[in-house]
Formats: structure tokens, sequence, C-alpha cells
């Protein structure tokens, strides 16, 4: 059968309504550009009469607008857009409920007031157990004579408040570290904290502290040479050029190592291969340049210019 | 200072969560820009292809000078306009003398760059030089027919990955329903060598054949060109792998302690473990109960309890 023998020739992958035909093949020099396009479309058509088998052989309903079919999930497997969602961690009140066992109860939005022996609604207008309908508390023995009993009600409740909004920002903020954050919240740092306050201070690492206290100690008068150093605290690194300067007096019986370096030296320009050594024409090229820049003096339009015609003062005396 | 802020419309809300990541995703908007210079042949072609997938797509009007997709710091605009408008596929059109009418395709995974490809174009032909009968025009937004020809497609790295981007560019939302009535496009992708793709869109006309399904016959109405690629990025392979995890990889776990029998249908074992009475917590409302006293009743208790039972056992 014809149509069995193409659908295994192609790769058809219903879900997406893609095909792909991995056989053939163009000849690499086309007649025209007609006769290419042509041969595409003709093959584009095999194609998509082999995914047009597949589909209306579906099992279809039908609708107001047309027969409608159930597509099967896709087959080629294409990158996500973003990541999957991650499981959001326990807040802190689940972590404890958790440990001791408590489960969840539904609550009813019906309550039975016994004050009023009447339904009313849990939470909203005229709900049951009211904190503002209290006329009256009974004091105790514990209790000071100067306070407003309903004040410290309301500022109890504020308290209670302001803690519950700390918790819930600290589970918001355990969710977002683990990257699970729900997707209508967002955390923003408001403001920059309050100057007078103890910001944490910059940590510095051991190699910046050797380099400011090297910094420090050469501005003391003797280069930092002779302060006093802290246990374990190494010495000042040297800045700048490192010279080994060879003793001019030599030991009792060692060779005189100064000299023998001048010698070195002198040998190589003297010796007949000197002007593999020294380039000559550079060495001319540097001094010239060097003649130049003298000659020229610096541009410096910031300096004061001489003033030829002014005589110095003190030149009439001389003479 | 941190501060808590939630949307206060339920229609700020409702966009947050369909931007939010999911199990099932919604279908990749595409987002088209390009960059100082473009030249008549490029804009066409990149305002055609916004018109190819209305509903789907957004389009930039302003040049847009320090994109630069393959560099390592050009990317951080492209990944700021993503997230702006939650697009995971961009086409970044840009016309230089080294690279004449260069198209850059390229993916995002989590508003970062995921993989590139760079085509040249060739031989564009718009659709407005088409001429058909208007009346099998197809509608905007209706799913495509994608198919690819050629061999190309499974032996050059390079064109394998044009034949992912291309997918996943015109493949649109992913649905469980198709209307049958409402097929009426195709793109024909045809590797004619081992660099060159064909693309051409085609509508798609259903003609009457004897059995259910109907012979199809494709007729070109643009635009058609030519791509020539030029350098591509794959993604690197432990990205790759995590944006092509999905939830149903995991294999279904073996239940366990469950049988089928004939005679007695599905049966079913339950493991009770042992009930140490003593140590269920239990609320103990009464007020004076406080937690140091708790604890040492149940230490008493137990103490009671490791006796009795040696008791028990000795009697025995």
């Amino acid at each position: 059968d014809m149509d069995m023998e193409t659908d295994q020739i192609y790769q058809i992958d219903v879900g997406n309504l893609l095909a792909f035909n991995p056989n053939h093949r163009f000849s690499s020099a086309p007649s025209s550009r007609e006769e290419l396009v042509k041969e595409c479309v003709t093959e584009g058509t095999k194609l998509v009469q082999a995914i047009a088998d597949t589909l209306f052989n579906l099992p279809s309903t039908e609708t107001n607008d047309g027969p409608l079919v159930q597509l099967p999930p896709p087959t080629t497997k294409l990158p996500r857009e973003k990541h999957l969602p991650r499981p959001k961690p326990p807040t802190k009140w689940e972590e404890f409920a958790l440990k001791k066992g408590i489960q969840k109860r539904k609550k009813d939005k019906i309550v039975y007031d016994e004050t009023t022996d009447k339904f009313k609604r849990r939470h909203g207008y005229d709900r049951v157990n009211d904190d503002n309908d209290i006329p009256i508390i009974e004091a105790k023995a514990s209790d000071e004579p100067g306070e407003d009993p309903f004040a410290k009600r309301l500022d109890d409740k504020k308290k209670r408040v302001g803690k519950q909004e700390k918790n819930r920002l600290e589970n918001l903020k355990t969710a977002a570290k683990a990257g699970a954050l729900p997707s209508h919240v967002q955390l923003a740092v408001t403001g920059l904290p309050i100057s007078g306050t103890k910001t944490q201070p910059k940590k510095i690492g051991k190699e910046a502290l050797g380099d400011v206290a090297g910094l420090a100690a050469t501005s003391t008068a003797s280069g930092g040479k002779f302060d006093k150093k802290l246990p374990g605290e190494k010495p000042p690194k040297k800045q700048g050029k490192h010279h080994k300067y060879l003793p001019v007096v030599p030991r009792y019986g060692w060779v005189d190592e100064e000299k023998e370096q001048t010698n070195k030296v002198l040998g190589k320009l003297l010796s007949k291969h000197s002007h593999e050594i020294l380039n000559v024409g550079k060495a001319i090229n540097m001094y010239n340049d060097k003649k130049e820049k003298k000659k020229s003096g610096r541009s410096d339009k910031l300096k004061a210019k001489k003033d030829i015609t002014k005589k110095k003062p003190y030149a009439n005396k001389a003479n | 200072m941190m501060e808590i802020r939630t949307p206060k419309t339920h229609k700020a809300k409702r966009v947050l969560e369909k931007r939010a990541p999911k199990l099932v995703e919604n279908g990749k908007k595409t987002l088209i820009l390009h960059g100082t210079k473009t030249s008549a042949t490029l804009s066409s072609v990149l305002m055609e292809l916004y018109r190819l997938k209305k509903g789907g797509a957004i389009k930039y009007s302003r040049r847009n000078e320090n994109i630069r997709p393959f560099e390592s710091g050009g990317e951080t605009s492209l990944e700021f306009f993503s997230q702006k408008t939650d697009c995971s596929i961009f086409a970044y059109g840009s016309h230089t003398k080294k690279r004449p009418d260069n198209l850059v395709l390229g993916r995002m995974y989590d508003h970062h760059v995921y993989d590139l490809i760079e085509v040249g174009i060739d031989n564009f032909k718009s659709l407005l030089s088409f001429s058909y009968d208007k009346k099998i025009a197809p509608h905007e937004g209706s799913k495509p027919f994608i198919c690819f020809t050629g061999e190309g497609f499974e032996n050059v790295p390079e064109l394998k990955q044009l034949k992912e981007v291309l997918t996943d560019l015109f493949r649109g939302e992913v649905v469980d329903n198709l209307n049958l009535t409402g097929l009426d496009r195709a793109y024909i992708c045809s590797a004619i060598s081992p660099t060159k793709v064909f693309l051409t869109h085609c509508a798609i006309k259903l003609k009457k054949s004897g059995t259910i399904v109907p012979r199809i016959e494709l007729v070109e109405v643009g635009p058609s060109m030519d791509l020539v690629i030029r350098r591509n990025r794959l993604p690197n392979e432990g990205l790759r792998k995590e944006a092509m995890k999905s939830s149903k990889d995991k294999p279904k776990k073996k239940v366990k302690n469950v049988d089928q029998d004939d005679v007695l249908g599905k049966r079913g074992r339950i493991f009770i473990p042992e009930q140490e009475v003593g140590k269920t917590p239990l609320p103990d409302k009464s007020k004076g109960v406080k937690r140091e006293r708790r604890e040492g009743k149940l230490k008493k208790k137990n103490k009671e309890e490791g006796s009795a039972s040696k008791k028990h056992k000795e009697s025995e």
C-alpha cells in the first residue's frame, strides 16, 4: 500500500502538524528556479497529505463550526521557555503543624453567637466576637491603676498584626531564596538603610589589609622600616625596582664579583661580535630622539613664557 | 528594608500569573526587531514575519544599536526586552557590508539566551507579489502544517538546529482539540544544499476525494526566501538538559503492596506501625500545664511503663 510505505519513510508528528522527509535528495545543479520551487512544493504536498491522512482518520466530534478532533500530544521535544515551577518550602507554621500533627480544619462562614443567640458571620460586618463591641472590661488584680484597658487591647492587636506581617515577610524571603516566590508577589527593597544605624562593615581581605598597612608605613619618616610590627605581620613588600648591588670591596679570598660583572659587560661591547649584541641603528635613533626632545622643549602652554626683553634684577650688580 | 508588593488590580494579577513559570506553558511569543541598518528586503521580511505571526508576536520599530547577539555583552538589551514583553523567541535583522540581509533567530530560556542561528536571506519574494484566489487566503492565527524535506536536516548539525528553531517559531500554541475546517496554511522548508534552505508559505486547498481524507493542494501565497546558514551557537549541554526537562519525565513508580487477583480482585496490604500511646502528642489545653510540666509527666509515664512491662515479662 503506497500510503503505508510513505508513512514509514516520513517522520510525522501529528500533535505539532509536523512532517519530515529525510530521504529526498535535491540535485546540486537545479535546472531553473521555477523547477526547484515546483519540486519543493510537490514534496511538501506529499508530506501534508501524509499528515492529513492520519488527521482525518482520528475520531471527530461534530460541532457548529466543523468537525473537531482530539490531537495526540506532540512527540518532538522542544525546549521550555521557563524553568519548571519549583516547590514552595514550608512556612514556619506549616513546619510546626507537621511536627505537632495539627490538621487543618475548615471553618464555617456562619457561627453561632451565644451572647445574642443568633447566627452571625465569622468575618466582616456584624461579626461574631468583634473587639469593638465589648462594653465593659473587668479589672484584674494584676492591672495597673492608670492604664486604659481598651487602648491596651488595641495596642496588643497592633503588635500581633505587626508580628504576623514580619513572619509573612520572613516566609516570603525563604521562598524567594528557594526560587519559589508566588507569581503575584514581588519583594522590593524600599530604601537605603537610615543613616546612623549600624551598617555591616565591609569585610576586607588579608592581602588588602597588608597593602594598606604598607602604604601607611611609607608615609613615616623612615619609610616604615623601623615600625613596630604586630605578631604575625609580614615585612612590607618592597615597592619599585629590585636592585642587587654587589659589594665593591670583595671579601678576603673571594672573587671580586662587581669587577667581574663590569668586565663582562665591557668585554661584550668591545668584542668583535659586539655588532650582534648592540643594535647600533637603534642606539643612534634613541640618541637622536632624546636630543630632539630636549631641543623642542616642553610645549607647556601653561608654563609662563620667559620675556627676554625683561632684564634680571641684579644683572647690573654682577657686572 | 524589604517590602511585599502585590498587584492592586485583578487584571495585573492575571497578567503576572500568565507570565509565571508553569507546568504546561503558553505558546512562545516572538520579538521582531532590527539593528542600526536594514535593507529594503530585510524590512519587508521582518514585516511579513510579523504578519504571519500576528497575535503571537511583537514588532519593535526603532533601531537598536547595542544589540550584538553573538558577542558576550551584546545580549543584555535582548534579555531585557524578552523580560518586558515575555517573548522567548526573537528575530533580529541587520544589514552590513560583511553580512547583507542578515537575520538572527534566537530562543530564550528564563529570559537568557539559549541558542542562536544566523541566516542570510536570498531570493526574497514578498507576499504581495503572489497572485492567488483571495478565497483561499489563510486566516490569521490558524495552526499551520510544517514540512521539512531533505536529508540535510538530519545530517548537518546547523540545519538540524534550524529545523528545531523553525518548528518553535511557526508552531504557535499547543492545542488539544483542532477544528479541521480551520487548516489553511503550510510552511514548506526544503534543504536544497547543506547550507541553504528554501522556505515558502502556502495556502491549503482541500479537494474532494473518494475517502474521508480530502486531497491536498498547496498554492504558494508567499513570502518565500532562501535561508543561507551563516553562524550559529548551540546551547551548552547543562542548559539544554534543564530546558528539555518536562514533568512527565519521571518513570512511573512501582506501586507496592497492591496485587491483582482474579478471584478476589485488587488486594492491598496495610502495615500499621507500632502505636506508642504514651508518645502521641495530645493537645493539653489546660492553662496550668506548661511545657516543662508536660515533658516531666511524659518522662514519668515512660519510666512507669518501662518498669511495668519489665514486671509483666518477668511474671510471664
